[in-house]
């Protein structure tokens, strides 16, 4: 019986977008944006869709905290007071008003006549043995019966994290000196001088990375597969940058590497399309890969593709940490009067 | 047997709740950051400790124990270091002590410059 919990996740994901909503420190509202993620993930997990509370707590809870912090690093703390207006209250809640009236026609939650359950899904069932013999149904649809969708997802990361760059101005600097490396404005202390957080981060960081890759390449048996993969090796690396300052990550990990490796990982997932095409099949139809055993050819298939979204998604999440980090240590030399240059 | 496990298991969930609580009381009324951290302190480690012992007790599979006792360890390692993190950069940034004169606070922050230089 979890029907309880739910209602109670609910009311607290409710109070949490109140408060925000509500709230005027931005700093704050960044935390709770990050607990409103982690609440979701509880979510979905309690809805059996562990493959996505997975994404949302990594990304949600751990990813976007760290960007918004970042972004509040370039703006300001408060938000700016507005004087009070009616028409957005009411055009929020016009259309607040008419996502509640389509909710009216859809199925009940778990109702097994609902149509995405009698259309497609008993198929995609089915065929995961017979086609497949892959436990996680999940990664056979993402990245075999929904590859097309996949690709797209994947390219979209690919545009996002180019439009970062191109916005934010992510200049290819020559790495600085070692000693200059704090992301942390006014000057204050910097993580890497305190010996604890320093130890227990390079402890925690290697097995992080090797979680991030047991992710990835038990997807096909677990929860998890590319994107998830991604999004963990990438917070890997951003906390290791969080510790030992920009400059220091940069030279560890450099961003012509990253960008190379952006547009690599899209090659992979549609490159392994063309293979497909070249060998005789369809768009992303791996079966042609292995002639004699239809079921080692998508395994080596969806092995490829979702090699291609993890490297694709690991590199965009640190490249977009580069270009957010990078702008406010650039900002804040400015303030300095290029102090330190 | 099956008693004395279910007996222990609930002992741990409601000791561990019952932290978990008084960390959330002392996190909400405590004064100042130092002190709410020291609260909220214990909900990481004993509350959720207990939480997760009580849990191991009614685990089936050794797989299932296998992986509460590595989340407990991940907790017992990651939980003290953040705090310790926050509380230094809350201290660096000059944030006060209650229940200490303001005056008697200044003047003993680590500024960038005290701080030893690395090679």
């Amino acid at each position: 019986m979890d029907f309880p919990v739910e209602v109670i996740l609910f009311l607290f994901l409710l109070a949490t977008a109140l408060t925000v909503a509500l709230l005027e420190d931005l700093f704050a509202a960044a935390m709770m944006t990050g607990i409103f993620s982690l609440l979701s993930a509880c979510l979905f997990t309690l809805m059996d869709a562990v493959d996505v509370a997975f994404t949302e707590a990594a990304v949600g809870a751990g990813v976007s905290t760290v960007l918004f912090l970042s972004t509040l690093a370039l703006t300001a703390q408060r938000e700016k007071q507005h004087p009070f207006t009616w028409f957005p209250l009411l055009l929020v809640i016009l259309t607040g008003a008419c996502l509640v009236t389509g909710t009216l026609d859809m199925p009940h939650y778990g109702d097994p006549k609902a149509p995405i359950h009698v259309h497609v899904a008993p198929e995609y069932i089915a065929g995961a043995e017979r086609d497949f013999g892959i436990p996680n149904i999940v990664t056979n649809v993402l990245a075999s019966y929904r590859g097309y969708d996949t690709f797209g997802e994947t390219v979209v990361i690919f545009t996002a994290s180019v439009g970062v760059m191109l916005l934010l101005g992510h200049r290819r600097r020559r790495p600085g000196p070692a000693h200059r490396p704090t992301i942390t404005p006014e000057g204050a202390a910097r993580m890497r001088d305190f010996a604890i957080v320093r130890v227990v981060s390079m402890g925690v960081i290697p097995l992080i990375v090797l979680f991030g890759l047991y992710v990835q390449f038990h997807g096909d048996f677990g929860p998890g597969g590319g994107f998830q993969a991604g999004v963990i090796i990438g917070a890997a690396v951003i906390l290791y940058g969080l510790i030992f300052g920009l400059s220091t990550l940069q030279r560890v990990v450099p961003s012509p590497l990253l960008e190379t490796g952006i547009a690599l990982g899209v090659l992979l997932y549609g490159g392994t399309g063309v293979a497909s095409l070249l060998m005789g099949g369809h768009y992303l139809d791996y079966a042609v890969f292995d002639s004699d055993d239809p079921k080692h050819g998508r395994h080596l298939g969806i092995l490829l593709v979702e090699g291609g979204v993890g490297i694709a998604v690991t590199c965009a999440m640190i490249l977009i940490f580069y270009s957010f980090a990078g702008r406010a240590l650039a900002r804040e030399a400015f303030d300095e009067g290029g102090g330190g240059q | 047997m099956e008693l004395a496990l279910d007996v222990a298991s609930w002992f741990c969930l409601t000791v561990g709740a019952a932290l978990c609580v008084i960390g959330a009381i002392g996190t909400l009324r405590l004064p100042d950051l130092y002190t709410r951290t020291h609260a909220a302190s214990i909900t990481d480690t004993l509350g959720a400790g207990l939480v997760l012992l009580g849990c191991l007790l009614q685990a089936g599979t050794p797989l299932v124990a296998v992986k509460l006792v590595m989340i407990y360890a991940f907790m017992l390692y990651t939980g003290p270091a953040a705090g310790h993190a926050l509380v230094k950069a809350a201290y660096a940034r000059g944030v006060l002590a209650a229940g200490i004169p303001e005056e008697a606070q200044e003047g003993e922050r680590p500024s960038e410059s005290d701080l030893p230089e690395e090679p």
